[in-house]
């Protein structure tokens, strides 16, 4: 009784240890350079996802947008906010990129097309993204401190059961969603 | 979640090159080069610790079974990447890691530099020489990082590396077509074929009978090399010269000197 009780207070502490006070060392937040509402955004804009985040003709992927997008609107303050107020002097007026961390920015050899998973596989952006879309604040970027890279990549849970979109994009996560849709890919379909 | 399923046509890329037309100017190993990321050679490599994808070798008919006594000297150039053998294919056989496989879709003979552990056991399987260790971590001049090609991840020292037909371009064809609504990418063009200044190497789908692989297949002077080893490579040769194809069954006598590296 005695030894089980020792054995599970040393599995507890060890699980407490790697899953909670590991992540703390491993990742460092960082803050964005920006508050972002994308819920104002797509009500009071009126816009879809791909209003901002488009696909170049040539199949890539814009991803964030540029400033000039943002300036369209924003040339001059809309609104009273305090951010929106930094945007406009800090970098709509000088004309500086916002510098945006990319949550899910994969590794240099992990390739990913947007164009043949929305337009030939049929997935709404939903479904990997989760509500991101319809979020009122973006959440701070935590950077792996020896690769460098977001840990949104791995996602925030230990437990890798019940994952929900947006919470993982591993290569297993994509693994397990070809597998079950039976798409081929091989290996330098992602790889390169 | 969606339904959806993309059915993509089963291709089997491959490549004709023409030996008559070669003239060994290596315009094929730089624009090979140039679009895989390979780094300038390291300070200490030589002709077989050097990185290449494509080289070009020097034919002589004095090696050849297919020469006589008497006959006049002759020879030729030919690029030699990897054949993308299709049967049994050696390095995958050998490879431990099962970092190298077949594509199921393309053909193409794929090498996994993350999962390679530097063996180099394929090397040694495979008849073409066809395959480069990394022996150093590849190193740009300042400056010439920007010259680099986004779509191919630099690979680090300790791996193998070969020829994968520019699976980046057929990437790019792939997300076009989807683009365009299409469910295949079809045609693409690697980058040697690309350069090629007398066109000598053409590039298609074995499986389509009307690519120009197909019909450059119908000559009886197109050939494998070492068709004996019964690999079945997608990559063959074409020439007019009897000591060539002869060469080809058999095999060099003595290792074929390189004139162009990468």
């Amino acid at each position: 009784m005695r030894f089980t009780l020792f054995f599970a207070a040393g599995v507890a502490g060890a699980l407490a240890a790697g899953w909670l006070l590991f992540p703390r060392a491993l990742y460092q937040a960082e803050t964005q350079p920006l508050q972002f509402n994308h819920k104002m955004h797509k009500d009071k804009a009126g816009t879809e996802c791909s209003g901002c985040h488009e696909l170049l003709p040539d199949g890539q992927f814009a991803g964030i947008p540029k400033l000039e997008s943002c300036a369209m609107c924003h040339a001059e303050p809309q609104g009273s906010t305090q951010t929106e107020k930094q945007l406009v002097e800090n970098y709509v007026k000088p004309q500086r990129e916002i510098p945006w961390k990319v949550y899910l920015r994969q590794p240099a050899n992990v390739r990913f097309s947007h164009a043949v998973h929305t337009r030939q596989g049929g997935l709404k952006c939903e479904q990997c993204h989760g509500g991101h879309g319809d979020s009122e604040r973006i959440e701070p970027f935590y950077r792996n401190r020896i690769s460098g890279e977001s840990r949104n990549v791995w996602g925030p849970r230990m437990v890798r059961a019940g994952l929900r979109p947006g919470e993982a994009m591993k290569m297993g996560d994509c693994e397990s969603c070809h597998a079950g849709h039976n798409v081929l890919a091989g290996c330098l379909g992602c790889h390169q | 979640m969606s339904t959806t399923r993309v059915t993509r046509k089963p291709r089997r890329y491959g490549m004709v090159i023409d030996i008559d037309r070669c003239t060994g100017c290596g315009a094929c190993v730089i624009a090979c080069a140039a679009e895989n990321n390979l780094a300038p050679a390291h300070s200490k490599a030589t002709e077989r610790t050097g990185v290449t994808l494509v080289r070009v070798v020097t034919l002589s008919s004095a090696e050849s079974p297919g020469t006589g006594f008497g006959q006049p000297r002759m020879a030729a150039y030919m690029p030699l990447m990897c054949m993308q053998c299709e049967h049994e294919t050696p390095c995958v056989s050998v490879c431990p890691q099962q970092a190298v496989e077949v594509d199921k879709l393309s053909g193409i003979v794929e090498q996994m530099p993350q999962r390679c552990l530097g063996c180099r056991y394929c090397m040694t399987a495979c008849p073409y020489h066809a395959r480069s260790f990394n022996w150093a971590d590849p190193q740009w001049p300042a400056g010439m990082e920007a010259t680099l090609n986004p779509a191919v991840a630099p690979r680090m020292r300790g791996v193998v590396e070969k020829c994968d037909f520019c699976q980046s371009r057929l990437n790019a064809a792939q997300d076009e077509a989807a683009m365009n609504g299409q469910s295949d990418p079809g045609a693409y063009t690697p980058a040697c074929v690309e350069a090629c200044a007398t066109n000598a190497i053409v590039f298609g789908d074995w499986n389509d009978p009307e690519s120009p692989v197909s019909q450059a297949a119908a000559s009886v002077e197109t050939f494998a090399w070492l068709e004996k080893l019964g690999t079945q490579p997608k990559v063959r040769f074409h020439s007019r010269q009897p000591w060539i194809r002869a060469m080809a069954a058999r095999g060099g006598a003595a290792p074929a000197k390189e004139v162009a590296h990468g």
